[in-house]
């Protein structure tokens, strides 16, 4: 079958281009262009684009105080958003697994913002706990001074929250269909040890739900890193002092808006390194336990 | 607590019926966090004075208006948005389905060298994040190939998405051989087996596989933001985006007109979500957990 050989490579091809034009080639756009001074300019003017090496790394890694800033940003969203993110999954999932009343409807609900746009999130999260807004009327006294979204401490805070919010019923269903597939002799095996719910869900049920854990660490983590349209949208690009400034938002004004594509690109290869890195640790962490 | 004194008097059976309360109220107070929210913006949407007090989420139905849809409609031709956004998210589709579909069709069904190695690309794209490329792309997209403002700059970066092709490939996979090598004896070509044996018993994989790749352009916001400067080109996710962004500082009170933009754009994927979520459950499960 000789030309179903060949066959095989005519119906890929068309995916293969699409993967080379647009995945490959903005990959290695990305590293050359981050070792150049590679500026925008307009149409039709020859600019000089001199190669500086890893001039771009140095400034970003060692003089840039703003990138230092966001990471430490994003570390606070990652402490809040990835913890409270496998907690609730889990809980809930458990919670669905014991097939009580109204399956459908619970299912439903947490799925719903997964597939609803951040824009029309964020809008809805920004009526809830602006100044005037039903959180701090319910908080009456309670309400932080300054207000959520203006304050340095609380604003990135709700962006976890929100996060969180809006990714956990995917992490649900993942849970969930893992669930089910614990073999169901290691519950009788603790039951016949005399283990009780609490016992049974903390030496059978977490155990065996390690893989999926390690997926939600990894994916939630490299969400965070990639946070750009909440901290641009509810905190107005930025928040106050740039505490809510993400690195994606950060490239976004340093490359499209001052128009210093060089290093923007220098930040986005660093930042898919440490993101690499990052998922690297803790899945090590996670399998060694 | 009634619950606890009715069940089984042993202590295993107490604790089994206690647990099921505390879960029940558990999935309950989730749903309550989860739906609210929408609901809020619903209500929000359609006072014209939005009112914050407690008492405001749960207004008589006597005070509810189309006023806020009027104003955004007036700021944000909508209806213009709404086509945009559809051009946009149905030439992505489109591409999925087709480019997808063979590609499925070879990773699963033909048999030549390389194969394994291009399935791995496809799973690595899967881990990729776009925002690393978005400084290249916008650079080659936007200034190389003079594409601002246009549809096909907003489709090709997203022309084909890559948890489709698994999807087409896992269910590929599933067919019967002997079916497709009967068709082969035939003197069948592969493109007409694809399109006329294959294709017909492909409906669910089709249909998971355009649900799922929907709600990518559909709620997508940073390139398409990158893309189109001219407000008759922006998809309605960009277009509410700059409202929101326009008028947070310049009006008082600016959030009934941003909550029913917000609703048009949340109401076609939350419809479809509920009408076809047995699909999107399934991609869920076998995308992420088989393999």
């Amino acid at each position: 079958m000789r030309s179903a050989r060949y066959i095989g490579y005519l119906f890929i091809l068309p995916y293969l281009t699409f993967l080379g034009l647009f995945l490959a080639f903005p990959l290695g756009f990305a590293v050359w262009m981050s070792f150049y001074d590679y500026f925008f300019a307009a149409p039709g003017a020859q600019v000089e684009r001199p190669f500086v090496g890893l001039g771009n790394y140095h400034d970003l890694l060692l003089r840039d105080e703003t990138f230092r800033t966001t990471l430490g940003n994003i570390f606070v969203f990652i402490a809040v958003n990835v913890p409270l993110t496998v907690a609730l999954a889990l809980v809930l999932a458990a919670a669905l697994n014991a097939r009580l009343p109204g399956q459908m409807f619970f299912r439903t609900s947490y799925y719903l913002p997964y597939v609803t746009a951040s824009v029309a999130v964020v809008a809805v999260w920004g009526y809830l706990f602006f100044s005037e807004g039903l959180v701090n009327h319910i908080l009456g006294n309670l309400a932080p001074h300054p207000s959520w979204l203006v304050n340095e401490f609380w604003a990135m805070i709700v962006i976890a929250l929100l996060v969180t919010w809006k990714q956990l019923g995917y992490y649900v269903l993942l849970y969930l269909a893992a669930l089910q597939s614990i073999p169901r002799h290691l519950y009788e095996a603790a039951d016949v040890d005399g283990a009780g719910a609490l016992g049974k869900f903390w030496n059978v049920t977490v155990p065996g739900l390690r893989p999926v854990t390690m997926l939600v660490v990894i994916l939630s983590t490299i969400i965070g890193a990639n946070l750009f349209t909440e901290p641009y949208l509810l905190t107005n690009g930025g928040g106050p002092v740039n505490q809510t400034l993400s690195p994606i938002l950060y490239m976004y004004q340093i490359g499209i808006e001052q128009a210093d594509a060089g290093y923007a690109a220098a930040i986005g290869v660093t930042m898919a390194i440490v993101v690499l890195a990052i998922a690297a640790a803790q899945r090590f962490v996670l399998e060694r336990e | 607590m009634t619950t606890v004194a009715k069940s089984p008097a042993t202590p295993a059976g107490r604790r089994r019926a206690f647990g099921s309360v505390a879960g029940f109220l558990a999935l309950c107070f989730g749903a309550f966090l989860f739906v609210f929210p929408f609901y809020y913006m619903v209500v929000g949407a359609l006072q014209a004075e939005p009112d914050v007090s407690i008492s405001g989420a749960f207004p008589p139905p006597g005070e509810l208006s189309l006023t806020n849809f009027h104003t955004i409609n007036e700021r944000v031709p909508l209806l213009r948005a709404l086509f945009n956004s559809v051009v946009y998210t149905g030439g992505v589709i489109l591409g999925t389905l087709i480019i997808g579909i063979l590609a499925g069709y070879a990773l699963s069904r033909l048999r030549w060298r390389g194969r394994s190695l291009v399935l791995n690309l496809v799973l690595l794209t899967l881990i990729i994040p776009f925002q690393l490329l978005m400084i290249p792309m916008y650079v080659l997209i936007v200034r190389g190939w003079g594409l601002a403002d246009s549809y096909l700059g907003m489709i090709l970066p997203f022309l084909v998405n890559s948890t489709a092709v698994f999807i087409f490939r896992q269910f590929f996979m599933q067919l019967p051989e002997d079916m497709l090598d009967a068709a082969r004896i035939d003197g069948a070509s592969e493109l007409r087996i694809l399109t006329q044996i294959v294709l017909p018993l492909s409906k669910p994989a089709i249909l998971t596989a355009a649900l799922i790749t929907f709600i990518g352009p559909w709620n997508e916001f940073l390139w398409p933001f990158l893309v189109t400067k001219k407000a008759e080109m922006q998809p309605l996710a960009v277009a509410l985006a700059n409202y929101i962004s326009s008028v947070a500082a310049s009006t008082a009170n600016p959030f009934g007109a941003i909550l029913a933009g917000a609703v048009v754009l949340a109401v076609p994927a939350v419809v479809l979500f509920v009408i076809f979520q047995r699909y999107f459950v399934e991609s869920e499960t076998s995308t992420s957990l088989k393999e």
